[in-house]
């Protein structure tokens, strides 16, 4: 039966495996116009997006990728929660139709919870280099539901499954598969539905009867939560050791294995394999890419690539911007109307474009880094990767997997955290997310930048650029072992994870990749640095010193003495007993107070204390004023210091969030801090005595 | 097969004494619920024939059920039980 009117907005869930290409349908879909949010209380990623088609307004929202509905992860549970309490129009599962067996074990769960479901057979040009035919319409009429086979990367199906969506909604009845179960476990279910039947109106409604039962007797943690009636409880208490004695198995297990049966029998009737399975050729791109001797050399000359890529080729649209907004400075300083407003002025060149600007000009090799790693991602190799760390990582106490968050770490900390989501270990995830600020961040680079440059001659300046790196690392490899054997104690847990096929990535979906995690850096220097950003001018501009201490005095020496009269000069005057037995004197100490914030404002306060402009054209300056106070020890700790102490308040902000507990931030700023004085103090003190 | 250890075709044996290349049939799975059903999910269950891409006698181990490949570790690998198929 059609309905009556016609639809105008449809809300539409899209499920499915991890590695089915539900991100590349999703994209197809909507374009790049989404928006990524978490599910309320938990750190699930839920992305939603917008469009129309035939004047109907469609609205996708992209469920975590499972490949099951239990009870045993957030992930599955959210999924489950998101269908039955938002009711969806349609489902829309994505399987790959190269793995569809196990792909399906999914699309059956589904089916149960009897939900109006469409499936897309994503790659199904892969399925069919493997010699896969499907009887797409006898599978229609096995399964109950629509298929629509597709490649989503080439577009190719996206309108056919469209026109499937709108027919499966414009349907009023659908039709309700049961799997069969086999005697025993069918005579159990029938015996609880009966039982369910009375006290339906105390269960929630929206889900269906067949299905609680099953669910009850797979022991479902959370549907038995629902169910208090005593006699059911005996009921199923009954049910299950039986079911547990006939199949020497958990009933859960046994009602899985069925699942399967179901399936491939279903695909016996309508899938044809007209080649002999032969040896896979990913096969043995992976038995070389993970070999025990050339794995890691491998791996080894692609991150040199990609980070090539990020600080060679980075440089340059780095230079342009720099230019820009020294130009932007410059010619604002300009037009300016003289002795008017004047403080205006400063807030708009000084705080706002330095401090702005100064974020921003790391955007392009942040980005490429970012898109080195999206390739890498997207083409199945990072999974890999994680493989060969794993033996390495294992030594640390943490997963392979646990590296690809950190290396996300040296572009920015704030996606570096938010990606340790892909680690299923609570205590993995949190020993990894607190030593990610020791990752060289892009912020960092410019202080490196300038203190590499002018205390070492040319030929020590990559080896100190490459030093300053690898001790964050091995930094950060002491703090896990540390954390793992104190606070973060306990077995690493099983592993199982899949490994994606190899794929041609997209560029669309490399630049939405991309674009998703430079977006949080963006976002950063657009709020947080941009208020913190006025906030430290005002810090470095008041109280303003009486008119009479600048008479007499250049321009140069005014700024200098206005910043030492200011609040952060005197809180750096302050803090100097504390940081000298580290060879820092109050200059230091104002511009640390300045990183405290965001670490590339480190530069910024610095050129102000050294009284000159901001603009690109006095970099050699600086370093050259730097040189005539400071030893090439000072200028090493220095480095040192920024590289461990305190992250910015941005990583703060998404430690706390992700880890759901402010303790863990102020556990990651204090220890880091802690940790910098004890480094940089032994490294200068000790330094003193031999140099 | 691991020479040390020669294996009859009914021997059954945990997954990680298996070498690269030969293909094998879980018998058992010795794990909790949770575990057991994240598997299951996975496509790793008893009676699943599955191949032994990657072997090395220590670390994790990669298998192939179905069209897709798995990545487990290694005390994982000593809950899942296989004979030759």
């Amino acid at each position: 039966m059609n309905r009556p009117f016609p639809i105008q907005k449809l809300n539409i869930a899209l499920a499915g495996n991890p590695n089915s290409g539900k991100t590349t349908v999703f994209n197809a879909l909507t374009g790049a116009r989404h928006h990524v949010a978490n599910y309320p209380g938990v750190t699930v990623e839920k992305k939603e997006g917008v469009f129309r088609y035939n004047g109907i307004d469609m609205h996708l929202v992209d469920l975590p990728g499972t490949y099951s509905l239990t009870a045993y992860s957030t992930e599955e549970l959210v999924a489950r929660h998101f269908i039955f309490e938002e009711r969806p129009d349609v489902v829309v599962d994505v399987l790959d139709a190269s793995n569809i067996e196990r792909n399906l074990y999914l699309a059956t769960q589904l089916m149960e919870m009897q939900v109006p479901l469409v499936l897309a057979f994503n790659m199904s040009d892969v399925a069919q280099s493997r010699g896969l035919e499907f009887d797409v319409a006898q599978m229609e009429r096995l399964l109950g539901v629509r298929i629509v086979p597709m490649v989503a990367s080439r577009r190719k199906g996206i309108d056919e499954l469209l026109e499937a969506i709108v027919q499966t909604a414009h349907q009023e009845t659908h039709r309700i598969l049961n799997i069969p179960y086999g005697q025993e476990i069918e005579e159990e279910l029938s015996k609880i539905e009966k039982m369910l039947d009375p006290c339906a109106a105390a269960l929630p409604a929206k889900y269906p009867m067949r299905w609680i039962a099953l669910k009850l007797l797979e022991g479902d943690p959370e549907v038995q939560e629902w169910v208090k009636d005593a006699s059911i409880v005996r009921q199923v208490e009954a049910g299950r050791e039986h079911l547990r004695t006939i199949f020497r198995d958990h009933p859960d297990i046994a009602i899985a294995e069925r699942r399967y049966g179901f399936i491939s029998g279903a695909c016996q009737e309508t899938i044809k394999n007209t080649v002999q399975i032969r040896h896979d050729i990913s096969d043995w791109v992976d038995v070389l890419l993970t070999n025990r001797y050339l794995g890691l050399p491998i791996f080894a000359a692609l991150m040199f690539g990609v980070f090539y890529l990020t600080f060679r080729v980075g440089a340059y649209p780095m230079g342009w911007l720099e230019e820009l907004f020294a130009w932007l400075g410059a010619a604002i300083t300009e037009q300016w109307p003289p002795h008017t407003l004047l403080w205006l002025r400063s807030l708009v060149v000084d705080g706002i474009i330095g401090g702005v600007g100064g974020v921003l000009m790391f955007l392009p090799s942040i980005l490429l880094l970012f898109l080195g790693i999206a390739f890498l991602e997207d083409t199945g190799y990072m999974a890999r990767a994680a493989f060969i760390m794993d033996r390495i990582m294992h030594k640390i106490g943490l997963h392979g997997k646990s590296f690809i968050p950190m290396l996300i770490g040296f572009g920015c900390s704030v996606p570096a955290i938010m990606a340790t989501r892909i680690l299923e270990n609570r205590r993995n995830r949190l020993a990894t997310m607190l030593v990610i600020p020791l990752m060289s961040c892009g912020a960092r680079i410019a202080i490196y930048a300038i203190f590499v440059a002018a205390f070492f001659p040319d030929y020590l300046r990559g080896p100190m650029m490459w030093l300053i790196y690898v001790i964050g690392i091995v930094l950060a490899i002491l703090c896990i072992q540390l954390l793992r054997r104190t606070l973060l104690k306990g077995e690493t847990i099983p592993f199982v994870m899949e490994l994606p096929p190899y794929r041609m990535p997209t560029l669309k979906g490399l630049v939405i990749h991309m674009w998703d995690r430079g977006w949080l850096y963006l976002r950063k220097a657009g709020t947080l640095i941009l208020m913190l950003s006025i906030v430290l001018w005002a810090a470095i501009s008041y109280p303003r010193p009486p008119a009479e201490a600048l008479e007499g005095l250049d321009v140069r020496q005014q700024r200098r003495a206005t910043l030492q009269y200011s609040v952060a000069g005197r809180i750096g005057r302050a803090i100097e007993p504390a940081i000298e037995p580290l060879g820092f004197d109050w200059k230091i100490g104002t511009a640390l107070i300045g990183a405290s914030v965001a670490k590339e404002v480190f530069v910024l306060q610095l050129s102000i204390i050294y009284a000159m402009g901001d603009g690109a054209e006095n970099s050699g300056i600086l370093e050259e004023r730097l040189r005539e106070d400071y030893t090439s020890l000072q200028g090493f700790c220095v480095m040192l210091f920024c590289l461990i102490t305190a992250p910015c308040i941005a990583t703060v902000a998404a430690t706390r969030r992700e880890s759901g507990a402010w303790k863990w931030a102020l556990l990651q700023y204090a220890g880091l801090t802690a940790l910098a004085y004890l480094v940089t103090l032994a490294v200068y003190q000790a330094g003193r005595m031999i140099l | 097969m691991t020479p040390e250890k020669p294996m009859g075709k009914t021997t059954v044996c945990p997954l990680n004494e298996f070498q690269a290349g030969t293909t094998v049939r879980i018998v058992k799975v010795d794990a909790g619920r949770g575990l057991k059903n994240r598997l299951a999910s996975m496509g790793l269950l008893v009676n699943a024939d599955i191949r032994v891409v990657r072997n090395d006698g220590a670390g994790q181990i990669i298998v192939g059920v179905k069209n897709s490949k798995i990545i487990l570790g290694r005390g994982m690998c000593h809950k899942i039980f296989a004979s030759f198929c």
